[in-house]
């Protein structure tokens, strides 16, 4: 685990331009990833994971329209660490999908409709790796097979319209994968998938990783998928990241009010009939960030609220041991409470 | 057609594109049909010269007038005993190239316009699309007179002037196009790949967008020809003695009465390259979609 983070974000904020100023999306968000590592980000729709991610790939709009500070280091190819949010735009396309690429929630519509599956694997192979396309057929060949594609070679004429959504995203994969990046960031990639196609995509994102040994983004909000996938877990609210911990942990012990909430809200078959009534949700919505609540911004959704502190300040991230962060005024004593 | 979960035979049959998008066309009755027509008028106007016993300005002064199908001339002879068949098949080159290489410049002008005004959009878009409508403005015919009436008339001019004005419905389809295709997600997933800005917009986008241009594409022919024909009927178009489409009617006005297949044989001429386009339009727009092809 001493492996020198190939990712490393600092401090990174994301604000919006909006009618009647700015909105913050994401804020103060700190992370690193390793080598091997797979990071996931967990979160409702609307903490932020999503617009983190397109801000490292810097795929946000340009500013004024939004503005991006804080810092995001990437090691480059010669071990120089690059600032990903810095780096002049003809850089930072020789970076993305090379050195940092990234898989979509949508694999029916991520794929051009009228090209085919091979010419858009060779096409992205030559964007970075100068070689014949003969050669990069190939490799496409080899790309297709290695992601479980049955008859790779008949496959570099079809359409995606020929092919299933599980399909669709192994070659969205492949392409992914087709220059070795450093990092991959999977947005969603299984959410528009079937339960058992899900199981499959996920074994073969394992499979790739171990092979590469490349640094794995894993943005979801599937509680599952993240015990299956990953090896450490941010959880995010409301732009912020609550908790950070590795996943046994994070799981045995949840720290945030939050993060006890998300898993709790997760159908569990061996609770089943021992659990009374509804699945406990979460109650209430994510706050909206043009009219963000004071202090912690989980509180008015928080059973553990108590008027005058928890609304006074906002919970600065604080270090518990062992890497693992929270963002709670009073995790201290709700542990002990659940613990009695 | 179901868009999701159809897995693919490993068996199933590669193949090519080109083959493919033949099949498609061949299902479109009237599209064959109209090919069928456009490569017999090609055949005919370049080739077909070399098999006459007459050229197209060779005066036989014996025989002015002959009706089609009465005389050596097979399809008659104007008012100078010039042989009709050769002057249609002499002027079915004009139009024809006259047709294809405006649209062509077109094409190539309204793609481009069309194509940075829908990426780039914002200050970019809004005045290049402004100048396509202040371009659309003027009256076309009236543009093209004014143009023919200052620069020299000739094939090359007539072809530039009238591509010049026929650009703007090309680059208004493709704007819209364009404009609503960027947003879609494998332009992202283009752009997260680490593509330019020009390879996302003509590698990816365009080809997309290629439906409705090669249908606005194949219109053009049709309206180049129809415009050729209009510019020359009014004589400032292709100038005689070479014959056009469009200088015959032009010289058929006065003999109407006496002799109507002067008018009534190029007339003929521009309405079956005219429609033959129009339909060859219809069946490429099936033909270019890969997403028929699950029918």
């Amino acid at each position: 685990m001493s492996a020198p983070p190939v990712l490393e974000v600092e401090n990174l904020a994301v604000r919006f331009r909006a009618e009647g100023g700015e909105v913050a999306a994401v804020s103060d968000v700190s992370f690193s990833v390793r080598r091997g590592e797979t990071l996931a980000v967990v979160g409702e729709s609307g903490s932020g994971k999503s617009v983190t991610s397109l801000a490292l790939m810097r795929l946000l709009p340009k500013p004024p329209a939004c503005h991006i500070s804080g810092e995001a280091r990437l090691a480059g190819q010669d071990g120089r660490m690059l600032d990903l949010l810095r780096l002049p735009e003809t850089e930072m396309r020789a970076v993305r999908g090379n050195r940092i690429a990234m898989i979509f929630q949508e694999p029916m519509t991520s794929l051009n409709p009228v090209k085919t599956i091979g010419r858009q694997i060779t096409e992205a192979i030559r964007l970075h790796r100068p070689m014949s396309r003969a050669a990069a057929e190939e490799e496409a060949v080899r790309l297709l097979d290695l992601v479980g594609i049955p008859a790779p070679r008949q496959r570099l004429t079809s359409y995606p319209h020929h092919l299933s959504g599980g399909m669709r995203q192994r070659v969205m994969i492949a392409i992914a994968l087709s220059c070795e990046p450093a990092v991959l960031i999977a947005d969603e990639p299984t959410t528009a998938l079937d339960v058992t196609i899900q199981a499959q995509i996920l074994d073969l994102l394992r499979r790739l990783q171990q092979m590469s040994g490349m640094a794995v983004i894993f943005i979801t909000h599937n509680l599952g998928v993240v015990a299956e996938i990953a090896d450490r877990v941010l959880v995010m609210y409301a732009g912020r990241v609550v908790e950070q911990a590795d996943v046994r942990p994070l799981f045995a012990r949840p720290l945030m009010p939050y993060t006890t909430g998300l898993l709790r809200s997760v159908p569990r078959l061996d609770l089943a009939g021992r659990r009374a009534g509804a699945l406990p949700a979460i109650p209430g919505n994510v706050p909206d960030p043009r009219h963000p609540p004071t202090g912690c911004a989980f509180h008015p959704r928080c059973e553990h609220f108590q008027p005058g502190r928890c609304d006074a300040a906002a919970p600065a991230l604080e270090q518990v041991g062992d890497g693992r962060t929270v963002r709670c005024l009073r995790w201290r004593e709700i542990s002990l409470e659940t613990a009695a | 057609m179901s868009s999701t979960a159809t897995v693919p035979e490993a068996t199933a049959p590669s193949r090519s594109n080109a083959s493919r998008a033949f099949r498609r066309f061949r299902r479109h009755r009237m599209a064959v049909l109209g090919a069928v027509t456009i490569t017999l008028l090609f055949l005919a106007s370049f080739l077909g010269p070399y098999l006459l016993p007459f050229n197209d300005t060779y005066i036989d002064i014996m025989h002015r007038f002959e009706g089609p199908f009465s005389g050596a001339h097979i399809l008659g002879t104007d008012e100078l005993g010039r042989d009709m068949l050769a002057r249609l098949m002499m002027g079915g080159r004009i139009s024809l190239l006259v047709g294809l290489t405006a649209m062509a410049i077109s094409m190539a002008i309204g793609i481009l316009v069309g194509a940075i005004a829908g990426y780039y959009g914002g200050v970019v878009g809004a005045a290049l699309m402004r100048l396509v409508d202040a371009v659309l403005c003027f009256p076309t015919i009236f543009l093209l007179l004014a143009l023919a009436a200052l620069i020299e008339p000739g094939l090359l001019s007539i072809i530039v002037l009238i591509a010049a004005t026929s650009w703007m419905d090309v680059a208004r389809i493709v704007e819209g196009q364009i404009r609503a295709l960027r947003e879609r997600d494998f332009a992202v997933a283009a752009e997260a790949l680490g593509a330019s800005d020009r390879y996302i917009v003509f590698r990816e986008l365009v080809p997309n967008a290629m439906a409705p241009v090669v249908v606005a594409a194949t219109l053009t022919v049709a309206k180049a020809i129809l415009l050729e024909s209009y510019v020359s009927f009014l004589g400032y178009g292709i100038q005689p003695p070479v014959p056009s489409w469009g200088n015959m009617l032009n010289n058929a006005q006065i003999y109407l009465t006496s002799a109507p297949w002067l008018a009534i044989l190029p007339g003929l001429a521009i309405t079956l390259a005219v429609t033959s386009f129009n339909f060859i339009g219809d069946g490429l727009r099936d033909a270019l979609d890969p997403r028929l092809d699950g029918r």
